[in-house]
């Protein structure tokens, strides 16, 4: 499938950027370098979509996860952290334990990999699929699909809710009950909008 | 190497991953830096399932599978952040080892 030489080129291209731009995630002491590779890392990963004959994911990858996911990510860093602490904001606690138990898990996983014998099935032919993932969506898996969008909505809602400081003031009747007029009674109204 | 690349090769990359996600998880006290760690984790998953369904034959049902992975992990990440945020609303720090304020 992948004989040629190009084809083991760009494997090991994408392959380097995708464990490279991780091992920074992972392993930098900045928080802000740690989001900032998550891009490059994220964006190797969609080459490896690509190269797997995934073109609509590798989209979907670059647009919800390098698009919106990580710009979030940096967001939060941005909101939360000081920039002139952001040194020592990321310190890792306990990196020896923590090495060892990833060797462990990783050498069994590698163990497993290497000594199961997978199905390999005869290899498909590169062409556009999003034909069939929107079949597959609307076909077999229509239902995951619907829920999928009332999980997506309940996320919203409850960011909106979690992350609005006067939205929980609202909701929350032992504080400042004595400055607020007596007509407006916010405690039975949490979901209130306007702040 | 030598033989071409195989689906051997995925799944290793995707392993590699998937150990730097879960170092990262282990290690950070930073709880954004987890966030960041298992965002690797679930790309390893995904890794996964698209070499299989390369791989394997099944073509749609393992893109399907990482197109719902990744929807999930747009959720996760709008969730853990506004968690996080209201955190830091409150304490000042989103240190997860400064937050132990219902251990006894």
């Amino acid at each position: 499938m992948f004989d040629s030489v190009a084809a083991q080129i760009v494997f090991y291209l994408v392959a380097v950027t995708t464990v490279g731009f991780g091992a920074i995630v992972a392993f930098s002491r900045n928080i802000v370098y740690s989001a900032f590779a998550l891009v490059g890392s994220l964006m190797g990963v969609a080459g490896v979509y690509i190269m797997l004959a995934a073109d609509f994911v590798a989209m979907v990858q670059v647009l919800l996860y390098v698009g919106g996911i990580v710009v979030l990510t940096i967001f939060a860093v941005m909101l939360t952290q000081g920039i002139g602490d952001v040194a020592v904001s990321n310190r890792a606690a306990g990196p020896v334990l923590g090495f060892i138990m990833t060797a462990l898990a990783g050498a069994v996983m590698l163990l497993a990999i290497l000594r199961t014998p997978w199905h390999l099935a005869a290899p498909v032919s590169i062409s556009a699929t999003t034909y069939g993932v929107g079949n597959a969506f609307l076909g077999a898996y229509v239902l995951p699909f619907e829920i999928a969008s009332l999980v997506l909505l309940a996320a919203l809602i409850g960011a909106v809710v979690i992350s609005r400081q006067d939205l929980q003031r609202d909701a929350d009747p032992r504080q400042d009950a004595a400055v607020r007029p007596p007509a407006a009674s916010s405690a039975d109204a949490p979901g209130k909008v306007e702040g | 190497m030598g033989g071409g690349i195989t689906l051997d090769h995925f799944l290793v990359l995707g392993l590699i991953v998937f150990l730097l996600g879960a170092y990262c998880v282990l290690t950070r006290r930073n709880a954004i830096g987890i966030l960041m760690g298992i965002e690797l984790l679930l790309n390893a998953a995904n890794i996964n399932y698209l070499a299989f369904a390369y791989f394997g034959g099944a073509r749609y049902d393992g893109q399907v599978f990482a197109i719902f992975v990744i929807m999930l992990a747009a959720a996760e990440a709008v969730i853990g952040l506004a968690i996080i945020l209201a955190i830091y609303q409150n304490l000042r720090t989103i240190d997860v080892d400064a937050t132990e304020t219902l251990s006894g």
